[in-house]
C-alpha cells in the first residue's frame, strides 16, 4: 500500500493540468468542456486524496515522503546546510487536509457550473479555482515550511484574483470589487512578514524547515522521547547539543531539546533560551495565521472578500483557505505545546476574535457579510482551540466547519442567484428568452436604481420559493448553531469541554476566559443565523425581485443537498467517549485516534453532560429569542432592525452594524497617517528635494558639463580617429592578404608545402639547436 | 608466430553503433536503386531512421546507461569505444541527422535529387565515427580516408556546374596532397617506435624519455606531418586555402555537414593522435610536449588569419568558410594545451565542449544560408540577407543567435566552448594564446555583427523559402544553441568522464 503514497504528486499535478488546459484551449472547448476539465480535475485529485486516505489505514498510519519525480531540489546550498526539497507528506493529518480541499472544492466546483454559467470570463474563472486548488495542495502536503509557504502565497494569489474577479462591473461596483481584492492582499502581507520572520528564525534555529524527514516518525510522547533521548544524550556533556542534530526534522528536534531542557540558540546578538525562541517563533507564526485566517488584528479583510463570486466565498473563504492558518498552527503543535505563553496569546486572539466577529454579524443587512463574520468567529474558535491545546478538535471543527459553512454560502449564493433571477424577471420582461440573458452579477444592466440582490431587506418569505434551498439552509444553520446531532454540535462541544479542563484540571485562567468566551460567542451565531434565516425565509416577500424569486437548477442544488447530509452526519467521526449509543455505533475518538499518528499533542476530550446540555439549551434559547424578536410582524416592514427600534438595544445595534468602527480606527491610526507621509514623501522629499533639485540642478547640469567635455574634445578628437585608423588599417590588410587566394590549385598546393615546411622547421628547431651544439 | 586470433577476442559488441551504421550505409545503397527519383525523400527518410538509431545506440553509453561489449579496447586495441568515441559518435550523428533534413529539399530545389547523397553522407558519418575511436594510425589513416573521400564526391554533386565541380577538383587534390602527408608521418613515427598501435607508442615513447637517441627527431617530424595531414582537414591556416573556395562551390547542403564533420573528425583524429598517444613526448628539459609549440603558433596563426580575412568577404559562404577556419583556431588552443602533462583529459573535454556547440551554431548559420540562397547556388552575397529581420522574422532571429554564438555571446553555446578552451589553456599556462582568442574573438564580432545589422537595419527584399524539414532543421540548432549556452552543465556532465589518457595522463 505505500506505492500508493507515491500518487500524491498527481494531487498537484492534476489540478495543475486541467488549469492549464483551460488555460491554453478555454475558449476553444466551449462552456460544457471547461466544466468537464475543471470539475473532472478536482474529482480525481479527490480519487487520489480518499487512495491516499485508504493506503494510511491499510499501512497502519505510517508517514511517509514522496519525492517530486523529475525536479532535483528546489533550493541547494550546501556550504549553508540549505536544501530545500520538493518532498510531500503523506500523513493523517495531511490526508485530512486533502480530503476536505478536493471533496468540499469538488462539490464547489460542480456548483460553479451553474452559478458562473453565461459569465462572460467563465474559463478564466475555472483556471483561477483550478489553480487556487493546486496552491491549496501545495500548501497542506508539503514536507517544509518553504512549501507551505509556495502554497500559502500562491492561495494568496488566487484569492486575490478572484475577489476582483468582477473587476469591470459597471456603475463603480468594479471598482470597490478591485478595493477589496487589494485589501485582502495587503492585510494579508502584514500576517505573511510573521511567517516569514518566524520561518526564518526556525531555519536559524534547526538548520532545515523539514518537519520530519523522510523516515523519521513523530516522537510521540514525552517519556518516548526520553526513552529515546540517552542515544544522543550519555556520551556527550551537555554543550554538544548546542549544535542542531543533522538528520532531524525540526519537530523531532525541538521535542528532544525540549526533554533535555537547558538549550540555547544564539542568535548573534542575543542569545536565547530554546523556549525563549519558540515563544518568539509561535509568536511569529500567529501573526501569519491571524492574516491567512482572519482573526484580531487582521481579520478586517475577510468581510470585503465577500466581493468574489460566491462559489469562491464558500471554497475559499470559508471552506479552506482561511482555515490554512489553523492547519499550520497544528502542524506546529510541537511548538505551542512548549510555550505557554504563546498558547496563552493564542487562546485570546481566537476567543476575542470569536465573540467580536458574532457580535458584529448580528448587525449586518448582507446576507454574505453575516456569513463572513461567522467565518471569523468560527476560525475564532478554531484558533483558541489550538491555544488550549485541543489540536485535535480544532482540526474537527475545521472539517465540520467546511461542510457546514460551505453549505451556507453555497446556499446563500442559491437566493442571490434566485433574487437576480426575480430581478431580471422584472425588469427584462419584454426579452422573450431571458434564460440565455446572462443571469446575474457580471451581466452589463442598464438601470437607473439600484438594486442590491444581496440585502436581506429585499427579501423575505422565500421558504415557498426556493424549498431545496431552505431545507439545506435550516440544516447548515441548526450545525453552525450546535444543535444536537448536526456536526457542529460535536465539535463546538468539544474545543468547550477542552477549554473548560484546561481551566479546572490545570488551573489556567486562559482555558476560563477562552470557555467563557467560547460559549457567549457560541450563543451569539445560534442568534445571527436564524435572525438570518428569518430574514430570509420567513414572513412575506417584501420587494417583487423576491416575490418572483426562483429555485436554482439541479447542478446548484445537489451539491447543497450532500453538504447538508454532511453537515448532518459529519459530526459522527469523533463522538466523544461516553456518549450513549451513537458512541457504539460509529465509535469513540474515532478522529482523534486517526489524528494521533501525526499530531503529536492530539488528545481526546470527555463528554460533559452538563456543558452540553447548557451548550444545547443555550443555543436553542438563542434561536428562540430571534424567532420571537425577528416574528412575522417585525419581519413585514424591515427598514429598521427590530433591535434598532428597541432603544435599549438601538446603540449595540448601531455598533455592530458600524462593525465597532474597527475599519474606521485601522484607517484614522494606520492608513491615514501613512497616507500622509507618503503624500510629503512624495511631493517634499522626492519630488521638490530629490528630483527638482539633486537631481536636475546638481547631478543634471554637471553631467550635461562633464559629457560635453567628453564628446567633443576627447571622443571625437582622439579616440574617434584613432579607431577609424585602426578599422582602416586592419580592413586594408585584410585586402591584401585575401590576394593571396589565387584560386589555382598550384598556389594551395605550394601554399601547403610551405606550410608543411614551416612547421618542420619550428618542430625541428631544437634539434637543430642540438645538432649545432648552441 | 602469427596467430590468428580468436572472433571472440575482437569484442566486436564494443563497436555497435559504428557497425550498425556502416550495414545500413551498405543496405541503403541497394535499397535506393529501388526507389524512384521523384521520391527520393523516402531515401532520405530511411538514412534518418538509421541514424536516428545509431543516435540512440551512441548516446546509451554516454549516460552510463548500457555498456558494449567486453571494456573499451576492440580489435586487438585498434578500436577504442570509450567516453571520447561515444561523445565525438553523438556529436557527428546530431550533424548528419540534420544533414539530411536539410538535404531533399534542397536537392530536389536543384535538380540534384539522386540517391547516393544519403550513402555518401553516411559513409563519412562512419568515417568520422571511427576516427573518434581510433587506437591505432592506420585506423586514424582509413578513416580520414572513409571520411574524406565521400567528402570530395559530395563537393561535386553539383555535375554539370562548373564552380562545383572545380570545388571538388580542388578539394581532391589538395587533400591527396595532404594525406600523403599522413601517411609519411604515420610511417616516420612507426620508424621510430616500431608500432603503429597508439597505446604502444605511448609506452615507448615512456621508455625513450631521457635517452638521447635519434628517434627523437624521427618522432618530431612525424607527428609534425600527422599535423600537417589532419591540420588540412580541420582547415588551420596555413592548410586553409581550399576551404573557402570549395565551400563556395560545393552544394550548401553538403557544406553545412561538412563543415562541421570534417572538423569533428580532423580534431578527434589529432587528439588521439597528439594528446593521447604522444602527450609524454618531452624534449629534455621542457615542461610540456614537444610538438605544443608547433600547434601554439597554427592556433595563433589560424585565429589571426582566419577572422581578420572574414572581414572582407562579401560573400555569406565564403564568410562562414573564412570563420569556420578561424574557429578551427579555438579548438587548435584546446589541443595545444593537452600538452601539458595532467591536462590531457582537460583539453579534450573542452574540444569536444566546442565541437558540440559548433554542431549547432554553424550547421545552423549554413541551413540560414540555404533558406536565403533560394535556387541560385551562386547567390549567396551579403546583400541576401538584407531585410530579413522583417520579412522572415524568426529566421532573422535564429540568424543572429547563430551569429551571436559564433562571436561567443553569453548565453549561447559559442560562449560556454569559448569558456571551457580558454580557461583551460590559462589553467595550461598558455595565457598568451588564450589572450589572442580573446582578442580575435573581438575582431570576429565586427563581421558577424554585420550580418545582424544587414537583416535588421538595411532595406532589401530579404527572400527566402523554408520547406518544414529546413525550418525544423534552423529550430533545433538554434534550440540546442540556446540550451546549451544557458544550462552549460548538459554539456559539461556529458564530458565529464572523457579519458584520452592511456596510463595517467
Amino acid at each position: 500500500m505505500e506505492n500508493f503514497f507515491d500518487l500524491v504528486p498527481l494531487i498537484v499535478l492534476i489540478p495543475l493540468i486541467g488549469m492549464l488546459v483551460n488555460l491554453f484551449a478555454g475558449r476553444q472547448i466551449g462552456e460544457r468542456g471547461v466544466a468537464i476539465v475543471a470539475v473532472g480535475a478536482s474529482s480525481l485529485a479527490f480519487l487520489i486524496a480518499v487512495i491516499l486516505w485508504i493506503a494510511q489505514v491499510q499501512t497502519g498510519y505510517e508517514p511517509g515522503v514522496v519525492d517530486m519525480p523529475l525536479l532535483a531540489d528546489w533550493i541547494s546550498v550546501p556550504s549553508a546546510g540549505l536544501r530545500i526539497p520538493w518532498e510531500f507528506r503523506v500523513d493523517t493529518l495531511s490526508v485530512t487536509m486533502m480530503l476536505v480541499v478536493t471533496g468540499v472544492g469538488s462539490l464547489i466546483h460542480l456548483y460553479a457550473v451553474g452559478y458562473m454559467h453565461g459569465d462572460a470570463r467563465f474559463p478564466r474563472f475555472f483556471v483561477y479555482l483550478n489553480l487556487f486548488l493546486v496552491f491549496m495542495l501545495i500548501l497542506v502536503t508539503g514536507n517544509n515550511f518553504l512549501m507551505m509557504f509556495v502554497g500559502w502565497e500562491g492561495v494568496g494569489l488566487c484569492s486575490f484574483l478572484l475577489i476582483g474577479f468582477w473587476f469591470d462591473k459597471p456603475g463603480g461596483e468594479g471598482w470597490k470589487n478591485s478595493d477589496a481584492a487589494r485589501k485582502a492582499f495587503i492585510v494579508n502581507r502584514v500576517g505573511d512578514f510573521g511567517l516569514i520572520l518566524g520561518m526564518l528564525m526556525t531555519f536559524w534555529t534547526f538548520g532545515t524547515l523539514d518537519y520530519y524527514k523522510p523516515g523519521e516518525a513523530p516522537l510521540a510522547a514525552h517519556h518516548e522521547a526520553e526513552a529515546e533521548a540517552p542515544v544522543f544524550a550519555p556520551q556527550f556533556p551537555q554543550e554538544e547539543h548546542a549544535e542542531p542534530e543533522g538528520p532531524l526534522g525540526v519537530f523531532n528536534q525541538a521535542q528532544l531539546w525540549l526533554d533535555e531542557g537547558g538549550h540555547e540558540v544564539d542568535f548573534g546578538l542575543v542569545t536565547l533560551s530554546f523556549e525563549t525562541t519558540l515563544t518568539i517563533i509561535t509568536l511569529l507564526f500567529l501573526l501569519g495565521a491571524t492574516g491567512k485566517s482572519a482573526q484580531i488584528p487582521l481579520f478586517v479583510w475577510l468581510p470585503d472578500a465577500m466581493a468574489g463570486p460566491t462559489p469562491v466565498s464558500a471554497l475559499i473563504h470559508a471552506a479552506t483557505m482561511v482555515t490554512a492558518g489553523v492547519y499550520m498552527m497544528v502542524r506546529s503543535n510541537v511548538f505551542y505545546e512548549a510555550s505557554t505563553t504563546a498558547s496563552f496569546v493564542v487562546t485570546l486572539i481566537g476567543a476575542s476574535t470569536a465573540i467580536v466577529a458574532g457580535f458584529i454579524a448580528v448587525g449586518q443587512w448582507d446576507i454574505k457579510r453575516v456569513l463572513a463574520y461567522s467565518t471569523v468567529s468560527q476560525l475564532g474558535f478554531m484558533v483558541a482551540a489550538v491555544g488550549v491545546g485541543a489540536y485535535a478538535a480544532a482540526m474537527f471543527h475545521l472539517v465540520t466547519h467546511a461542510f457546514f459553512k460551505a453549505l451556507l454560502f453555497l446556499g446563500s449564493g442559491s437566493v442571490i442567484h434566485g433574487m437576480e433571477h426575480g430581478h431580471h424577471h422584472l425588469t427584462d420582461h419584454d426579452v422573450e428568452d431571458h434564460k440565455h440573458v446572462p443571469p446575474h452579477e457580471h451581466a452589463p444592466q442598464v438601470e437607473t436604481e439600484r438594486f442590491d440582490p444581496q440585502d436581506m431587506r429585499n427579501m423575505g418569505g422565500l421558504r415557498h420559493k426556493m424549498p431545496g434551498t431552505y431545507w439545506t439552509y435550516i440544516f447548515g444553520t441548526l450545525a453552525l448553531a450546535g444543535i444536537i446531532p448536526f456536526a457542529g454540535f460535536w465539535s463546538k462541544d468539544e474545543i468547550l469541554v477542552d477549554a473548560l479542563r484546561l481551566g479546572l484540571d490545570e488551573n489556567r485562567l486562559d482555558g476560563y476566559i477562552a470557555f467563557a468566551l467560547l460559549l457567549t460567542a457560541a450563543a451569539f451565531t445560534a442568534f445571527y443565523m436564524w435572525r438570518q434565516v428569518s430574514m430570509v425565509f420567513y414572513g412575506q416577500p417584501r420587494t417583487p425581485a423576491a416575490e418572483h424569486a426562483e429555485e436554482s437548477g439541479p447542478v446548484m442544488l445537489v451539491p447543497l443537498i450532500v453538504l447538508a447530509g454532511l453537515s448532518l452526519i459529519g459530526g459522527f467521526m469523533n463522538i466523544p467517549s461516553g456518549f450513549p449509543l451513537l458512541g457504539r455505533i460509529f465509535g469513540e475518538h474515532q478522529f482523534t485516534s486517526w489524528l494521533e499518528h501525526s499530531v503529536v499533542n492530539a488528545h481526546a476530550a470527555g463528554f460533559l453532560w452538563l456543558l452540553a446540555t447548557v451548550a444545547v439549551l443555550l443555543a436553542a434559547g438563542a434561536i428562540i429569542a430571534a424567532r420571537v424578536i425577528y416574528n412575522d410582524r417585525a419581519l413585514r416592514q424591515l427598514t429598521d432592525d427590530p433591535l434598532e427600534a428597541n432603544e435599549r438595544t438601538a446603540g449595540a445595534f448601531a455598533l455592530a452594524n458600524a462593525k465597532l468602527y474597527w475599519d474606521e480606527f485601522y484607517f484614522s491610526t494606520i492608513v491615514y497617517p501613512y497616507q500622509r507621509a507618503a503624500r510629503w514623501l512624495a511631493d517634499r522629499l522626492d519630488w521638490a528635494f530629490w528630483h527638482d533639485f539633486v537631481h536636475d540642478r546638481v547631478i543634471g547640469s554637471s553631467f550635461q558639463w562633464a559629457t560635453e567635455m567628453l564628446s567633443n574634445p576627447i571622443d571625437r578628437g582622439i579616440i574617434d580617429r584613432a579607431f577609424d585608423g585602426l578599422a582602416r588599417l586592419v580592413h586594408n590588410l585584410a585586402a591584401r592578404v585575401r590576394t593571396i587566394q589565387t584560386g589555382y590549385v598550384r598556389t594551395y598546393a605550394l601554399g601547403v608545402a610551405f606550410g608543411a615546411l614551416l612547421i618542420l622547421v619550428i618542430a625541428l628547431l631544437p634539434v637543430l639547436r642540438d645538432l649545432l651544439g648552441l | 608466430m602469427f596467430e590468428v586470433p580468436n572472433l571472440a577476442d575482437y569484442n566486436i559488441m564494443a563497436t555497435l553503433p559504428v557497425m550498425v551504421l556502416a550495414l545500413s550505409t551498405c543496405i541503403l545503397l541497394l535499397v535506393d536503386l529501388f526507389i524512384p527519383t521523384e521520391r527520393k525523400h523516402l531515401t532520405a527518410l530511411l538514412a534518418a531512421i538509421a541514424l536516428g538509431v545509431t543516435l540512440v545506440l551512441a548516446v546509451l553509453p554516454l549516460f552510463d546507461l548500457v555498456e558494449y561489449g567486453d571494456g573499451p579496447l576492440a580489435f586487438e586495441g585498434t578500436f577504442v569505444a570509450d567516453e571520447f568515441s561515444n561523445m565525438v559518435n553523438a556529436a557527428v550523428l546530431i550533424t548528419a541527422l540534420l544533414g539530411v533534413m536539410v538535404a531533399p529539399n534542397y536537392l530536389e530545389r536543384s535538380a540534384l535529387q539522386r540517391g547516393e547523397y544519403y550513402s555518401l553522407l553516411l559513409l563519412t558519418t562512419v568515417g568520422v565515427m571511427f576516427m573518434g575511436a581510433a587506437g591505432d594510425l592506420v585506423v586514424v589513416f582509413i578513416s580520414l580516408e572513409l571520411l574524406s573521400i565521400p567528402l570530395y564526391i559530395l563537393s561535386g554533386f553539383r555535375r554539370g556546374s562548373a564552380a562545383s565541380e572545380e570545388s571538388a577538383m580542388k578539394y581532391f587534390l589538395l587533400g591527396a596532397f595532404s594525406s600523403s602527408f599522413l601517411v609519411y608521418g604515420i610511417a616516420l613515427i612507426y620508424g621510430a617506435t616500431g608500432t603503429t598501435n597508439l597505446q604502444a607508442i605511448w609506452q615507448t615513447i615512456d621508455a625513450l624519455a631521457g635517452q638521447e637517441t635519434s628517434a627523437r627527431y624521427l618522432l618530431m617530424a612525424g607527428g609534425s606531418m600527422v599535423l600537417v595531414g589532419l591540420g588540412f582537414k580541420v582547415a588551420a591556416v596555413p592548410f586553409h586555402m581550399w576551404t573557402p573556395d570549395v565551400y563556395q562551390g560545393a552544394p550548401t547542403s553538403v557544406v553545412a555537414y561538412m563543415s562541421v564533420a570534417a572538423k569533428i573528425g580532423g580534431f578527434a583524429g589529432l587528439l588521439r593522435v597528439l594528446v593521447a598517444g604522444m602527450p609524454n613526448f618531452v624534449l629534455d628539459g621542457a615542461e610540456v610536449a614537444a610538438w605544443q609549440d608547433t600547434v601554439w603558433i597554427l592556433a595563433a596563426l589560424t585565429m589571426i588569419l582566419g577572422n581578420i580575412i572574414a572581414i572582407v568577404q562579401s560573400d555569406l559562404k565564403r564568410l562562414l568558410a573564412y570563420s569556420s577556419i578561424a574557429h578551427a583556431g579555438y579548438i587548435l588552443i584546446a589541443l595545444a594545451a593537452g600538452g601539458r602533462a595532467g591536462y590531457g583529459d582537460d583539453a579534450a573535454r573542452a574540444a569536444l565542449i566546442y565541437l558540440m556547440a559548433y554542431v549547432f551554431t554553424n550547421f545552423g548559420a549554413f541551413a540560414v544560408v540555404i533558406a536565403v540562397e533560394g535556387n541560385d547556388p551562386t547567390h549567396t552575397g551579403l546583400g541576401r540577407v538584407r531585410g530579413l529581420g522583417k520579412t522572415h522574422p524568426m529566421l532573422a532571429l535564429a540568424m543572429t543567435v547563430f551569429m551571436l554564438s559564433l562571436v561567443g555571446i553569453p548565453l549561447t553555446a559559442g560562449f560556454i566552448g569559448k569558456w571551457f578552451v580558454f580557461q583551460v589553456a590559462v589553467a595550461a599556462g598558455l595565457t598568451p594564446l588564450a589572450i589572442i582568442g580573446v582578442i580575435t574573438s573581438l575582431i570576429s564580432a565586427f563581421y558577424y555583427l554585420r550580418v545582424v545589422w544587414l537583416m535588421y537595419f538595411e532595406e532589401g527584399e530579404g527572400e527566402a523559402s523554408m520547406p518544414r524539414t529546413l525550418a525544423w532543421a534552423i529550430g533545433i540548432s538554434a534550440l540546442g544553441t540556446l540550451l546549451f549556452g544557458v544550462l552549460p552543465y548538459l554539456l559539461s556532465d556529458m564530458a565529464r568522464e572523457v579519458s584520452l589518457a592511456f596510463g595517467g595522463g
